[in-house]
């Protein structure tokens, strides 16, 4: 099925989220929308399908004009949506969350659950997907949950399917079966928007590519071009891709975990006996896919959840005994995961915001027993740091919510390199930042390294990874697969992230590239020439 | 990776927050809350116009005058219309004259005695609001008010006639037992709920039963209410225990309006210029950024419903010292459950607060003369306060009433009805876009006036 926007227009009160987009998805297309966070890719898939009305502009569906009232009459006219968060719920098998919504049923409304498992046979055997119809989905990996969103998009029979983001959570060999499945979908004449900001996939994967910037198409072109190209097509000026960075001149080890254990509040083992070191002026990355115990290792060091067993030792200190707050004042700089929920209060004040976590500190509070905020005090050291940090904002006293992402984490940055530290941690420092913000964020963290600081990110994406990290450890359901160097390919990081050790890694990415790999390949090739 | 027992690699996102279905409700209330202290000024003022619009259809309904010109509305519409706005005007003409200034009076003194009036029963109202409002702002639902000032006005009250100690010593003796008595009514529901986790709202409330019943029970024992009779009343509050009268005998009004500026400003300077309000604010705002910042939440929680009981309990112990003088069951009226009504239209800050207490306290003063001249029940006025709260809770619906744009800044237009659809056909793909499309930034605009 052919999909067209003419001219499709969304705004937000004065905010246009989309400004006149058109573009044609041909049948049997893969066609990639890139653009950096933020640029309206998800808006625009959102009015496709059916969850926002267009302001202006229409849609059309083989040439013939549509409107939807919501999801429901999207689905009808042969739309399909994976999400990038999935909807599935735990505890339903397969065949379930296929049937979920749109039930078969035999007389008397009673559920025909077998018709519903054959439609589940039937198309996970026609692309070959390999899905047992009563696997729960809570034992299934995210590959293959993943997959059950696709058999649950074809038994609507979609025509068109939008995949939003859909490599996120996917290791690298996971994203490569992804494409395959992709490529027989596109065979089989469906029509696939693959919405992404990863130029890499874009560049294996798509027959077209529209980029969009700011809510408007910028360009289209073909995976022909560069990553560079791209890259600036996106972003709007050129980039730098790779942060130059002087080789690491690690000194003694000064922060090291020993047999760390975090159970999750349901008793679950999290972080299973992991030991890391750090030296001085070295950044070790944790690489992973989200959701292998890297936020909870973080959250360990931090102090915020009680590890079981094991030590924290930074500077022959055990941290154990110490509260979250001693440890920040010890010299422990942390960037949580989550900005808006762990990372700043959104009602509050980039000046509050700011001394979040020193607010009772001298020079910022004053009187008996430090009592009394002193206003003036944080508000011009705020404005000074954020000046430093090149925060764009309407002032110091405007709610942090009105920054934009990237904004927000460089006041969360300011803040956290405004004492002096002895251990630097983030977790995913850069999630839904723009490229301009990422930069800045990698730019920061090398700096503190070359301070000598010893550095922690954790990082669920690979690109990040190679571009920060000196050593990268690999965490696979809560233990370290294998600590390596960042010379490390690609294809071996992906098998280690899905839990295969080093040595047996190493084997089989020699005898098998991931078609991404290839393109890599191939793109060097050609840039060669 | 048929392992199932282990978490982590199936559900990314999931693993970092399994505090269970109470979390999240809790999550839900705390939002909820920070919505309600964040209603425009605009809101609450069209509230209480909403209110005073119902209270008047009620009036009318009442008023036997105007059922009866209404028997023949067809024949001659003018008569009920007339009547209608003479009941309407003399009802709230009194209520006036009782709230504020009296020109009818025949002095001057009695002419602004209404307004002294006002000021008194306002006392602890504001207060009880100020702990009500303090909470609201740290993010809990402290329903305890009604327990808090029983405890603030029975350790206040016999302290006051219970010892002998000289003017000025006594009373300051006695303020401070009350405010001890409500804050460790209030410190009981605290620490449950910060180290337990114990609903404060659960707590509080069982906590207002048990101080009702505890308080009957102390009135049944001689060696506290110290009178000889059987009467379940205590003994008179000595002299040198009283908070004294601000405007010489022809008035009620007393010390307790000054402590009641000092306590507005005081909460001021907590909330907004204090570190410890700094912690209240934070754990109101986001409690997992607070801990994450390395506040002390356990601790914070505790402190808030520590300090709010004890405001409470300072408005009992004024309620006590400067107007009742006596304990009885029924000291403390339903002033607990106004307070949160103060709160809720004070919008949760100390100056709203003070000012919504004298609104009230004016309905309180006014309904009475109200009653008496025009045979209007007093009831009204509970009509008013519950509609008013009933407005503020849901600030859409006066939106809806006045045909004001949405809280949001989108326009009300037939696509909002289009998402709502949207949302309840397939409500979790559409919430889910919605966070999307605000985490990836989508709609900066949006999200960060609905932060508003």
């Amino acid at each position: 099925m052919k999909l067209e926007l003419r001219g499709v227009t969304k705004r937000f009160g004065s905010f246009t989220a989309n400004d006149r987009i058109s573009l044609t998805v041909e049948p049997g297309e893969i066609h990639a929308l890139l653009g950096e966070n933020g640029a309206g890719k998800s808006t625009l898939m959102n009015t496709i399908y059916g969850l926002y009305a267009p302001d202006e502009g229409e849609i059309r569906l083989d040439d013939e004009p549509v409107s939807f009232n919501g999801p429901g009459d999207a689905v009808a006219a042969g739309i399909g949506m994976v999400h990038q968060h999935f909807m599935l719920i735990p505890v339903f098998t397969v065949t379930e969350s296929v049937a979920l919504g749109y039930e078969p049923t035999r007389a008397a409304g009673i559920m025909d659950m077998k018709q519903a498992r054959e439609k589940v046979l039937e198309i996970s055997g026609r692309f070959g997907f390999d899905v047992d119809p009563d696997a729960r989905i809570e034992d299934l990996p995210v590959g293959a949950q993943q997959r059950v969103e696709i058999i649950k998009a074809l038994s609507r029979d979609a025509k068109v399917l939008i995949l939003d983001e859909p490599t996120a959570v996917l290791t690298p060999q996971e994203t490569d079966e992804l494409i395959t499945i992709m490529g027989q979908l596109r065979d089989s004449g469906t029509s696939i928007v693959f919405i992404t900001h990863k130029l890499r996939e874009v560049r294996a994967v798509a027959d077209r590519i529209t980029v969009i910037r700011r809510g408007a198409v910028v360009g289209e072109t073909t995976p022909k071009s560069t990553e560079t190209e791209l890259a600036g097509l996106m972003v709007g000026r050129e980039v730098n891709l790779t942060t130059a960075k002087e080789p690491a001149v690690p000194g003694d080890v000064s922060f090291s975990v020993q047999g760390l254990t975090v159970l999750s509040p349901m008793d679950k083992v999290v972080v299973d006996n992991v030991d890391l070191e750090v030296r001085r002026g070295e950044i070790l990355v944790i690489a992973g896919v989200d959701g292998n115990g890297q936020s909870e290792l973080a959250q360990a060091i931090l102090g915020i959840r009680e590890p079981v067993a094991g030590r924290i030792l930074l500077d022959d200190q055990d941290l154990a005994p110490l509260s979250v707050k001693q440890r920040l004042a010890a010299g422990l700089g942390f960037v949580p995961e989550d900005r808006s929920t762990d990372g700043v209060i959104g009602a509050f004040t980039v000046t509050e915001n700011y001394v979040l976590d020193m607010y009772d500190t001298a020079p910022y509070a004053g009187g008996p027993g430090n009592v009394a905020l002193r206003l003036p005090v944080m508000r011009k050291a705020a404005q000074t740091q954020a000046e430093r940090f090149d925060v764009r904002m309407g002032s110091v006293d405007a709610p942090i919510s009105t920054l934009s992402g990237g904004n927000q984490q460089k006041v969360v940055l300011a803040r956290e390199m405004s004492r002096d530290l002895r251990l630097f941690v983030a977790s995913q420092p850069t999630r839904g930042l723009d490229v301009g913000s990422i930069e800045f964020v990698h730019r920061t963290v090398i700096e503190e390294r070359d301070k000598g600081t010893p550095c922690v990110i954790v990082s669920t994406e690979l690109d990040e990874a190679l571009n920060l990290a000196d050593r990268i450890a690999v965490m696979y359901r809560g233990r370290i697969v294998g600590i390596v160097p960042v010379t490390t390919s690609r294809d071996v990081l992906g098998l280690m992230m899905a839990g295969v050790p080093l040595e047996e890694a190493k084997q089989q990415a020699a005898t098998h590239h991931t078609m991404l790999s290839e393109a890599d390949e191939m793109a060097e090739a050609e840039e060669n020439k | 990776m048929t392992d199932s027992g282990s978490q982590p690699g199936t559900s990314p996102a999931q693993t970092s927050k399994q505090e269970g279905p109470w979390a999240e409700a809790e999550g839900r209330l705390s939002r909820a809350l920070r919505d309600l202290g964040q209603t425009s000024w605009l809101v609450t003022v069209l509230s209480v116009v909403v209110a005073l619009v119902v209270g008047a259809v009620l009036i009318l309904g009442a008023n036997e005058q105007v059922q009866g010109s209404l028997s023949y509305f067809f024949a001659q519409p003018t008569d009920f219309l007339e009547t209608s706005f003479q009941v309407l005007r003399e009802a709230y003409s009194s209520l006036f004259r009782g709230a504020v200034f009296d020109w009818q009076a025949s002095s001057v003194e009695r002419a602004i005695r209404p307004l002294t009036e006002t000021m008194v029963y306002s006392v602890p109202l504001i207060l009880a609001g100020l702990g009500i409002a303090i909470g609201f702002r740290s993010g809990m639902l402290n329903i305890g008010g009604q327990g808090q000032i029983i405890l603030g006005a029975t350790s206040a009250g016999f302290l006051g006639y219970a010892l002998s100690l000289p003017v000025g010593l006594h009373v300051l003796l006695a303020l401070a037992g009350g405010i001890i008595g409500g804050a460790i009514w209030g410190g009981i529901a605290g620490v449950l709920k910060a180290r337990t986790g114990a609903n404060e709202v659960i707590v509080t409330i069982m906590l207002n039963n048990i101080a009702i019943y505890l308080l009957a029970w102390l009135l049944k024992q001689e060696w506290f209410k110290q009178t000889g009779s059987n009467q379940p009343l205590s003994s008179s509050v000595d002299d040198s225990a009283q908070l004294f009268s601000l405007l010489g005998p022809g008035f009620r009004l007393h010390a307790g309006f000054l402590i009641a500026i000092l306590a507005t400003v005081f909460v001021w300077w907590l909330l907004e210029r204090s570190t410890i309000g700094f912690e209240f604010r934070a754990i109101g705002e986001n409690p997992e950024a607070a801990r994450t910042a390395g506040i002390n939440v356990t601790k914070a929680t505790a402190l808030v419903l520590i300090v709010a009981g004890g405001l409470a309990g300072l408005g009992g112990a004024a309620h006590v010292l400067g107007t009742e003088y006596r304990i009885a069951g029924g000291i403390a009226g339903s002033l607990g459950f106004d307070a949160i009504t103060v709160a809720l239209l004070g919008r949760s800050k100390p100056l709203g607060t003070f000012l919504a207490g004298l609104l009230l306290g004016g309905l309180r003063a006014g309904g009475v003369l109200m009653q008496a001249q025009t045979g209007t029940p007093i009831d009204i006025v509970l009509v008013l306060q519950a509609v008013i709260v009933l407005m503020i809770a849901a600030p859409p619906l006066v939106r809806t009433i006045f045909f004001l744009p949405r809280a949001d800044g989108r326009p009300r237009l037939r696509k909002n009805r289009r998402r709502a659809q949207a949302g309840g056909a397939d409500e979790s793909a559409s919430r889910e876009s919605t966070l999307a499309t605000a985490s990836s930034g989508s709609a900066p605009t949006t999200t960060q006036e609905a932060d508003k």
